[in-house]
Order: structure tokens, then sequence, then C-alpha cells
């Protein structure tokens, strides 16, 4: 293994962890959103939406999708990631 | 270093990934059939019922044939091969996982309890649903591939591994047994309680059957088994959970999907809430259970003199009785409520505090409950007492929220199931599959409770008491601690006032509620024993590991031959499962205590070291350590020091305002010890050197799914 090799390895794994950390924070600023500002300003959010007031639906159902849409999309996104810089798994 | 894989060569990947999805295709055979015979098996019992078997029997074939059917997998599924007995030999795929995690997950109280805390606490019970279900986030996004990547066997090994040695890896293993035992006495009670309803056989004797069934699968077959079962059990709780409640909704709404439609129904909760706030009769109950609080209240300010006159009031009764020659009965009944009478001042005291509480909890509008679509008490615009009771709602909601979220991702037994999955990349999936099997049901429950609602406010409350529905008077008989109705203004007719309500009891009536045959209640209570019997399997399974591996392997003897280790193992999960059948037996706390409690103790002693373990190179051994013991030891003290049960365990006198921070209920205890558990580890480790090169390099190997050697 030459120097150079080595050293590219290097960046592409500090590379990948700085995407791995920009994407989890992101995902992250979703999750709080979602969960603790709608759930402190619920009593302004009950607005009616299809019958639920909003806070309500959100806290019963519209929370619950958004998890979901968050761990699915950082499965999906750091799949590509380690494609990506080469540290996928061969199977 | 076992925790990176050897790079595979070419060939050798293309046989594996052909045998891997040769085995799902075996699975979902296996089980597609599985799921067919169940529903065949149900249909065959509904026949049976309706050529006249007895109830009873119903209920004793449920019990026997899904504990039999359990402990089938479990004879086929025996090993005592190490990587099959503690991590199902890796090649559960993600999908599988995904439903075995949700029935580890999904408890008694999530099946039984939890649609029915929704119907009594209204918005307020979403903190769990939020909570239970957002965990999952942060298992995704800050432990599930890492822990995967990092291959062992428990919790405590990755402590162990990144803290540098035996210390780490024995406060993991104290935690992790202490709110694993906390939660499976809470499991094994669930499962006594639902053999009792479905056999009819005492209590203590349905612990032990259900624990016949949970021991079968785990002892023979540790993680492999208790797998596969779980798989089998999921599916039978979600059938199970499902089925009424769409009936319920059909017979409502006309539309058999609750989850969409409950949003109709919960308008009309609403606006028969107002009405029933100001309705006359309602309030002519609540004016009475007011002045039998008064009563209580003048009598608990002078105990011993009180005590006197009732005393004398009885005897005076009684005398009177006999002298008038009243029938046998009314002097029986005078005997007897002399008989029961509180002995001492300590007792009469204790008994009326605790009929002022629930006489003053029902001398409220709407019997205690909130408004159904209102979130947290009080009001932002009203006087102080208002606005300090909103803002403290609001405050308690929040961190019981972070909690739960918390804990859901530092629990050992959720946490070991990502280390069974083929790969990192099915891994970081199966937190999705795992999320979306959770997420069919908890959609369900706040549906269920709102369409439970509609119908005790509509059909229900207004009724004659000589028409109400059978099911009333047969559940009231079962236990009046579910249900009960008394007339309390003597006018014949049900106010919402004179009934209560058991949390239990929503999910477990819903069949009769939506007017199914007995067989759907059979197996609604056989969904709920899925639920128990998975829960406690997996949390067994996490205490004997912690021990036989972690304590007896890693510390105690590093040379044991793997039959012995995985003989212990088995042994302690025998001794793990008594012990917590013998504390269920006794009964002794609040059993929705007890579980939250093991949510804070996860979340305060474990997330701290297993989050910073994998996205913080520097922080050391002695941070850890002390974070770890640091966090736990605030939250246990919270607890102590302000819930009454540990209060009285632990002999703290003393009002308990006095020991409260920030108005936070003690269920939420794990708010202070979370933050805590934090800052002791990153300033101790800061204080303390810097892990040595071989740590900073296996965090360094965790954070890649695989790093290729450079050609």
């Amino acid at each position: 293994m030459g120097p150079l090799e080595d050293r590219d390895q290097e960046q592409r794994q500090r590379l990948h962890w700085r995407h791995n950390l920009r994407l989890t924070s992101v995902l992250l600023s979703i999750w709080f959103l979602v969960t603790f500002v709608v759930a402190y300003f619920a009593r302004e959010l009950s607005f009616s939406f299809f019958g639920w007031p909003f806070s309500f639906w959100v806290a019963a159902q519209g929370a619950l999708v958004v998890y979901l849409a968050i761990v699915a999309f950082y499965a999906r996104s750091m799949d590509r990631l380690d494609a990506k810089y080469g540290v996928a798994e061969d199977d | 270093m076992a925790a990176v894989n050897p790079p595979p060569g070419s060939a050798k990947a293309s046989a594996k990934q052909q045998t891997s999805a040769a085995f799902k295709e075996d699975l979902n055979k296996v089980y597609g059939w599985y799921t067919g015979g169940f529903l065949s098996f149900v249909l065959v019992l509904a026949l049976a019922e309706q050529m006249g078997l007895s109830r009873d029997a119903i209920g004793i074939v449920f019990l026997l044939a899904t504990v039999a059917l359990y402990a089938g997998i479990g004879i086929i599924s025996r090993t005592s091969d190490a990587t099959e007995y503690y991590v199902a030999g890796r090649r559960v795929p993600a999908i599988y996982n995904g439903m075995a995690t949700g029935a580890d997950w999904m408890s008694a109280a999530s099946f039984l309890g939890l649609a029915g805390t929704l119907y009594l606490t209204g918005y307020g019970g979403l903190a769990f649903i939020m909570g239970w279900t957002g965990g999952y986030c942060l298992v995704a996004l800050f432990l599930a591939p890492y822990l995967r990547k990092f291959g062992q066997y428990t919790i405590p090994d990755f402590l162990g591994a990144r803290y540098e040695g035996n210390l780490a890896r024995g406060v993991g293993v104290v935690i992790a047994i202490l709110c694993s035992f906390v939660y499976v006495v809470a499991q094994i009670y669930g499962v006594g309680l639902i053999t009792t309803r479905l056999s009819g056989l005492a209590f203590e004797i349905g612990i032990f059957v259900g624990l016949g069934g949970i021991l079968v699968c785990s002892f023979l077959g540790g993680m492999r088994a208790v797998t596969w079962t779980q798989v089998a059990q999921y599916i039978v709780l979600i059938v199970a959970y499902m089925i009424p409640v769409v009936w319920l909704s059909v017979k409502q709404t006309g539309v058999p999907i609750p989850q969409l439609v409950y949003g109709a129904q919960l308008e009309k909760v609403s606006a028969i809430e107002l009405a029933l706030i100001v309705d006359p009769k309602e309030q002519e109950v609540i004016a009475i259970f007011r002045q039998q609080a008064d009563e209580l209240t003048a009598r608990l300010a002078d105990v011993p003199a009180a005590l006197a006159a009732e005393r004398a009031a009885t005897h005076g009764r009684l005398a009177s009785l006999r002298a008038a020659n009243a029938p046998l009965a009314e002097v029986q009944a005078a005997e007897r409520a002399l008989a029961t009478m509180p002995r001492d001042q300590a007792s009469a005291r204790a008994i009326w505090a605790a009929a002022l509480a629930t006489t003053e909890a029902r001398a409220r509008p709407l019997a205690g409950m909130p408004p159904h679509a209102q979130a947290y008490a009080g009001d932002p615009q009203g006087d102080a007492e208002a606005r300090k009771a909103f803002v403290d709602s609001r405050r308690n909601f929040l961190a019981l929220v972070f909690c739960l979220m918390v804990g859901t991702a530092a629990l050992p037994h959720i946490l070991m199931r990502y280390y069974t999955t083929p790969s990192v990349k099915q891994a970081r999936q199966s937190v999705t599959w795992s999320l979306l099997f959770i997420v069919l049901l908890y959609f369900t429950a706040p549906a269920l409770a709102v369409l439970v609602k509609y119908e005790v406010f509509s059909v229900l409350v207004g009724t004659s008491f000589d028409q109400l529905p059978a099911w009333v008077g047969a559940w009231s008989k079962v236990d009046p601690g579910l249900l009960s109705v008394t007339d309390i203004n003597n006018d014949g007719i049900l106010q919402l006032g004179e009934m209560r309500i058991g949390s239990d009891i929503i999910v477990l009536a819903t069949p009769e509620i939506a007017g199914l045959p007995y067989v759907i209640s059979g197996m609604v209570a056989a969904g709920g024993l899925a639920a128990a019997l998975s829960t406690a399997d997996g949390l067994l399974l996490t205490i004997a590991n912690a021990l036989s591996h972690d304590l007896y392997y890693k510390m105690i003897d590093p040379n044991a031959p793997t039959a012995r280790r995985v003989m212990i193992s088995k042994m302690l999960l025998l001794v793990a499962a008594l012990a917590a059948a013998y504390v269920a037996s006794l009964k002794v706390a609040d059993i929705l205590f007890l579980v939250s409690a093991a949510f804070s103790l996860a979340a305060a002693g474990l997330f701290p070291a297993l989050v910073l373990g994998f996205f913080w190179k520097r922080a050391t051994k002695w941070g850890a350590v002390l974070g770890m013991v640091a966090g736990l030891s605030v939250t246990l003290y919270y607890m102590a020091t302000t819930q009454p049960w540990m209060r009285g365990l632990f002999g703290v006198t003393g009002p308990v305002a006095d020991y409260t921070w920030f108005e936070i209920l003690p269920i939420s205890a794990g708010v202070f010890g979370v933050p805590v558990g934090f800052v002791v580890i990153i300033v101790v480790s800061l204080l303390t050197p810097a892990p040595r090169q071989g740590v900073q390099e296996l965090v360094e190997q965790l954070r890649y799914p695989q790093l290729k050697p450079p050609a």
C-alpha cells in the first residue's frame, strides 16, 4: 500500500463521516421540530385538520409518519453514501 | 478483532447472498402458512362457538394452543451454538428482525394499557404514542448501525471494549439487569392477569403457566428460538388488535379504516363533552361526590374524634336494628360494617385519605377525564393558578416524551436485536421495518380510544340502568376495578360521573362493544398474551446473557468453553424467570410505574455512554463509568424522593413538594439523569488522559460498514 492511496482512503473516510454527521443533524432537527416544537405550541396549533385538532393529529399520526420517513431516508442515504465513498459491505 | 468481518472473496459473497435469499423465501412460505393456519383456527373455533362450545372452553383452547405453538417453535429452534444462541446466527433478514423487534417492543402495557390510557387522558396519553415510536429515530441515527458493525453479543460487550475493561462492563451489566428486571416483572404480571382471565386459574398459577411458555422458548433456543417465536407472536397480536377496531369502525362510521375516519368521531366526542359539562344531572352527581369529599376532609382533620363518632354511630345503628327486630340481612350488613371499620387511627387515616383522593377525582366534570382533544390542563390566558397548571402540564408532557424516547434507544433487549441482522445495511433497514410494524399498532390505539369513548357517550350515558348492554354487567362482575356503575343520584339513568372504568378494559371489551362473538374476545386475550410473552422472552434473555456472557465468561472465567457458557446462560435464565415471577406474584408496586421507571433508568444509565462511545473518540473510561453511575443515581434519587411507593420503600418523609424539581413527576425522572450523564462523561473525560490508540481505532472502525484494505 502506497502512502498516497492510504491518504486517499483516510480522506474518503473523513468525508463519509462528515456527510454522515451532517445528515444525522438535519434529521435530528426535523425529529426535534415535529416532536417538541409542535407539542410545545399544541394549544396554539389546535385548528381543525380533517376533524382532528392539528396538534392532536400530529401527536397521534403525523409525527409517526415523519419518524418513519426519517428512519427510511437515513437508511437509503447511508447506503448511497457508503457506495460513494467505497465503504459499503460486499454482500 | 472480532468486530471486523474479514473481507469475503466475491465468489463466497455471492454464495452467501444466494443462501440468504433462499432462507428468506423459506421464511416467507413458513409464516404465510402460519398466518393462514391461525386464521383458520379462529374460524374453526368460531364455528364451534356457534355449535355451543362454552366460553371457558374457548378461553382454555386459546391459551393452550398459542402457548403450545410458541413452545413448538422453541423446540424446533433449540440450539447450543453460541452465535445461534446469542444472536440467532446473525442471519435474520431485516423485515423479520423488524417483526421480532415489534413483538419484543410491544408489551402488555402497549397492547392492553395504551388504548385505555388514551381513553382516560386524551391528548396527554399521546406522549406514549410519540415517545414509544420517536425513540426509533434515535436508535436508527445513533446506535443500530454502529452496534451491528461492532458485532458482538451484548450491550455491556460494547461498553467493555470501548471503555477499556471490566469496570465499564460491570456497571453496564448492573444497569442492564436493573432495568430489564423491573420491566420483566411488569410483563409477567400481565401474563398472569391474562391467563387468569382466559382460563379462570388463580393469578399465581396463571403466572407460572405463562412462565412455562416463556421458558420453553428461550431456554432451549436462546435468541434463535426467541426471534422466530416473536415473529409468530407479532402476527397473532397485530391481527388480534386490528379486527375488533375495524369492526367497531364499520359499525360507527361504515368505513373499515378507523385510522382515517376517527377525526370525525373525535369532533362528535368533543361536542358531547361540552354538553355533558353543563348537564344538570351530571352536576348533581358531582355535587354528591363533592359533599362526600367534604365529609372525608372533615374526618381527616380530626381522626380520633371522627373514628370514635363513626364507631358509636355504627354501634347505635346495629343496636337499633336489633331492637326493632329488623330483617337478618340488614343486621348482618351493619355487623359487617362494624367488622370492616378501620382498627386504629393510622389505618383510618390511610383509608380515608385514599377514599378522599378517589372521591375528589370523581367530583370533577367528565368523571375526571380532561376534554379528549384538549392539549394540556389549565389555561394559558386564565388566572395565575390556571396558567401554572397549563405550564406544568405541558412541561411534564414534554419531559415524559423525552424520557420514553431516550429510554427506547437505551433498553438493552431492543438494542440487542440489531446484532442479529446479516449486515450493517440490513440493520439500518431493519429499524425502518421495526418502526413500521410498531406504528401499525400505535396508529390504531388512539383511534380505538376515541371510538370506544364515542360508544360510551352515545350509547351508555343517558340510558336507564336496566337497559344497559350485557357487556357492562358481565365485566363489572369479573372485576369491579375494571368497570363499575352505581346509580349515585338515584334517578335510574346512567350519568358519565356514575361510571368508573379501568384502563385495561378498553381493549379487552372492544369485541363485545362491537358486537362480535366471544371467540374474538378470546383472540384479543391471546394477542395480549403474545405481547407480554414476547417482551418477557427478550428481557429474560437480556438478563441471562448479561450474567452468563458478561459477568461469568468475560469477567470471571475467560477460558470457559462455549457449551458451558450456553449451559450457564440457560440456568440463569431459569433463575431470573423464577425470581421475576416471585416478585410479580407479590403484586408489589404500581405496574405502570415499574414500566416507566425502566425507561428512565435505561435512558439515564446507558444512553449517554453508548452515544458518546460512537461519536466522541475522546470519551474515556472514567468519564463513562462516572457518567453512568451519576445519571443512574440522580434518576433513582429523584424517584425515591418523589414516588409514593419508592418513598415508602426508602422511608422518605416530609412533603413531596420539598423534593420535586420544576414540578416534574417521578415518571419522568430520567429528564434529569440524562443530561447529568452527558455532562459528567464530558467533563471527566476532558480531565482524564485520552483513551489509548487501539480504542480510538476501534471507534474509527465502527463508523464505516466496511473498510477495505487498499488494493
